[in-house]
């Protein structure tokens, strides 16, 4: 928290790159950077001095003045979030914080709830404090049991500090955290499937209206927020709005995670203001892996729709990406490179979606399922060129019908795909197959066709029980 | 349910435990599971039974719920969970050719556990550390950056009855059942074991780091250039 910069945010868009802003990650290369101890040392838990010292309502206009968005993907205003509970009617209202990082691609709440735990912690009690809650939850993904120690430390440690508990540092203001692991759903990311997860039930969707503000955890006033979002609120506190808004773009403020994976030189977490280009992130990435172009890539996650080089010199904010034709999403950019098959990547997270539809809508369930058979087929060289329509025709029956935006999502790569690169669709077809070499993708050397051979002769389980 | 005295009591008081945590008692359901699995090894009958009479559901209840989660296992499971991401990204990079390797080195599929009871293996979807592509999980813990060659490894050690260390996290890879008591939201004092962050991780500190560095030998490489 200590490293300010000096200029952030000038000139997004134009050369030369912005400067990086580690303002999250500023700590992550600290000795012991996960324990309270060097989390304080480095300024962390002055902004929850401050915000005891003010009013609630004045913290959730210092967040809606500072511009912040939901980091989760929605990019919706986390400050009008907070200021849509209904007014105290004496019953408890919660935050529940969701740490159910599992978008394809998105690896940014992981590395920081890793290395610096006590980030979430502080901007979740600020966040209690402002919206008056007397009970949070942090509901992480169950697959990552490392980060879950980690966090049920940080939580313990902040109880002994008197960060947490009865009457906080004489404020009269009292807070238990839970902090709680999932099971495997990637469906509990969105947030009424997560509630009804962590109320102990199968994480699907519930139709909104009512929207968590209103009837959220245990039908009572409920606000849900990223981890990347509440863990922005110290910063935003401890320096100021002016601080914050001085970063970004017009309409999408201060700075976020970048998390570069795939064929990158050096993949990574780049916390940056929003607006900067992926041209200016490859830069500071050293390019994309040597003797290679850029081919496509998702500017937000698997869910959606991806750009490719075109679109290098894009500002990554939330209006530009969305005007491009895609959505800014989690800022998971990932890359691949010319040796890439298109119709497998999308055939792969294809599967995903059908794996982690959650069953609750015919359109989802059943689309999501026709989706794979159709690109399966095709990818395996038993398309026809009419299989193409028919795709696009069954992403129309599912994008905007269900309840929840998981189905959407599984449309995104197809659609765009086939605008992009429906030629090569069209050659596994023509071709009676994959015209690419799935080695030359892969980032260790090996040769491809002993090990098909070899496989096709061997009697191996998955045969056997074929 | 035939659980032991013992068992049952530990059972007991560690789900009291869990139940405290909540406002409402059903919530303690997920973590509930999790301690089944690290009594049983897997989400079994008496488990269900047991979170059924503990929060007022029936069995055929808290079995919707276990099988709605592919981490609650309907059979016993392997003493280590192997994943091997093969969701888009991983898999390009080499998850597709390290799962066909493995599996047939190990000699089971997808959600297939070794003779020995050592090893489940499976196809993992997305694990949030692309940046370390390709990758693998073994009980929940990160192996970055992973090769046909280094997997097998891995393997091959855990099933000789080594100690492994993940590339990130505690200083070795627990059992399935001790990593399900953790995630039953019991502390195992491995919070402070660490393997460093990975490259990946600091990559962009590191890079800001170096423009600014790089920024301030330009100006004085720009006055040693007047002198």
């Amino acid at each position: 928290m200590s490293d300010a910069p000096a200029t952030p945010g000038a000139g997004a868009g134009s050369a030369p790159a912005p400067d990086l802003v580690p303002v999250l990650s500023a700590t992550w290369a600290e000795e012991r950077s996960w324990s309270i101890d060097t989390y304080a040392d480095a300024g962390g838990y002055q902004a929850l001095t401050k915000a005891l010292g003010m009013a609630p309502g004045d913290l959730i206009q210092a967040v809606k003045d500072s511009g912040l968005r939901g980091r989760g993907g929605a990019g919706f205003p986390t400050g009008m979030k907070w200021g849509f509970l209904p007014p105290d009617d004496g019953g408890p209202r919660y935050l529940v914080v969701n740490a159910d990082e599992s978008e394809p691609g998105t690896c940014k709440d992981i590395p920081t709830m890793m290395s610096a735990p006590h980030a979430l912690v502080e901007g979740v009690i600020i966040t209690s404090f402002a919206i008056g809650c007397n009970h949070a939850f942090i509901y992480l993904r169950g697959e990552v049991v490392h980060v879950y120690r980690r966090l049920l430390q940080a939580v313990r440690e902040a109880y002994e500090a008197g960060h947490l508990g009865k009457d906080i540092h004489g404020s009269g203001f009292d807070l238990d955290v839970t902090v709680h692991a999932g099971a495997g759903a990637y469906i509990c990311g969105e947030e009424t499937a997560l509630l009804d997860s962590l109320e102990g039930r199968r994480g699907q969707p519930r139709l909104k209206p009512p929207f968590p503000a209103v009837a959220g955890l245990y039908a009572r006033p409920t606000v849900v927020n990223n981890v990347e979002s509440v863990a922005s609120v110290p910063a935003i506190v401890d320096k100021g709005v002016e601080w914050f808004t001085a970063m970004g773009t017009e309409r999408s403020k201060g700075m976020g995670l970048f998390s570069l994976s795939g064929h990158v030189a050096r993949p990574g977490q780049y916390e940056a203001p929003l607006g900067i280009t992926l041209r200016e992130l490859l830069e500071h990435a050293g390019g994309i892996r040597e003797g290679h172009e850029l081919k496509f890539w998702t500017p937000g996650g698997s869910s959606t729709p991806i750009f490719t080089a075109e679109h290098l010199d894009t500002p990554l904010d939330y209006e530009s990406v969305g005007a491009a034709g895609s959505m800014l999403g989690t800022r998971a950019l990932q890359l691949f490179d010319d040796t890439t098959c298109v119709v497998r990547a999308v055939t792969r997270w294809t599967e995903f979606y059908k794996h982690e539809s959650c069953g609750k809508c015919t359109p989802c369930r059943e689309g999501t399922f026709w989706l794979t058979q159709i690109l399966k087929r095709i990818e395996g060289g038993r398309g026809t060129q009419a299989d193409i329509q028919q795709l696009l025709d069954t992403c129309d029956s599912i994008a905007g019908r269900s309840f929840c935006a998981l189905g959407d999502g599984a449309t995104s790569s197809i659609i765009s795909s086939v605008k992009l690169f429906r030629e090569e669709y069209e050659a596994h077809v023509e071709q009676g197959g994959c015209p690419f070499d799935r080695a030359a993708s892969a980032l260790f050397d090996y040769d491809e066709a002993p090990a098909g051979a070899t496989r096709a002769d061997s009697d191996a389980p998955e045969e056997a029980h074929a | 349910m035939t659980y032991d005295e013992t068992t049952l009591a530990q059972l007991t008081a560690d789900a009291a435990d869990i139940v405290g945590r909540y406002p409402v008692a059903r919530s303690a359901l997920l973590p509930m599971l999790h301690l089944v699995q690290s009594v049983d090894g897997y989400v079994s009958p008496d488990g269900i039974q047991f979170c059924a009479d503990t929060l007022g559901l029936t069995a055929a209840e808290v079995s919707a719920v276990a099988t709605f989660y592919t981490q609650y296992k309907r059979r016993p499971n392997g003493e280590y969970q192997v994943g091997v991401c093969t969701n888009t990204l991983c898999a390009v990079m080499g998850g597709d050719r390290i799962w066909e390797e493995l599996s047939e080195h190990v000699g089971v599929g997808h959600d297939e556990t070794t003779e020995d009871g050592s090893v489940t293996l499976e196809r993992l979807e997305c694990n949030a550390a692309c940046d370390y592509a390709p990758v693998m999980m073994v009980n929940w813990e990160f192996f970055d950056n992973q090769t046909p060659e280094s997997a097998k490894d891995v393997v091959d050690r855990l099933r000789a009855g080594e100690d492994v260390a993940p590339t990130r996290g505690p200083a070795k890879v627990c059992t399935f059942k001790e990593v399900s008591r953790v995630l039953a939201g019991f502390e195992d004092g491995r919070a402070d074991e660490d393997q460093g962050p990975g490259a990946p991780t600091l990559a962009g500190l590191e890079a800001a780091r170096a423009a600014t560095a790089a920024a301030a030998a330009a100006d004085s490489g720009r006055t040693e250039a007047q002198q």
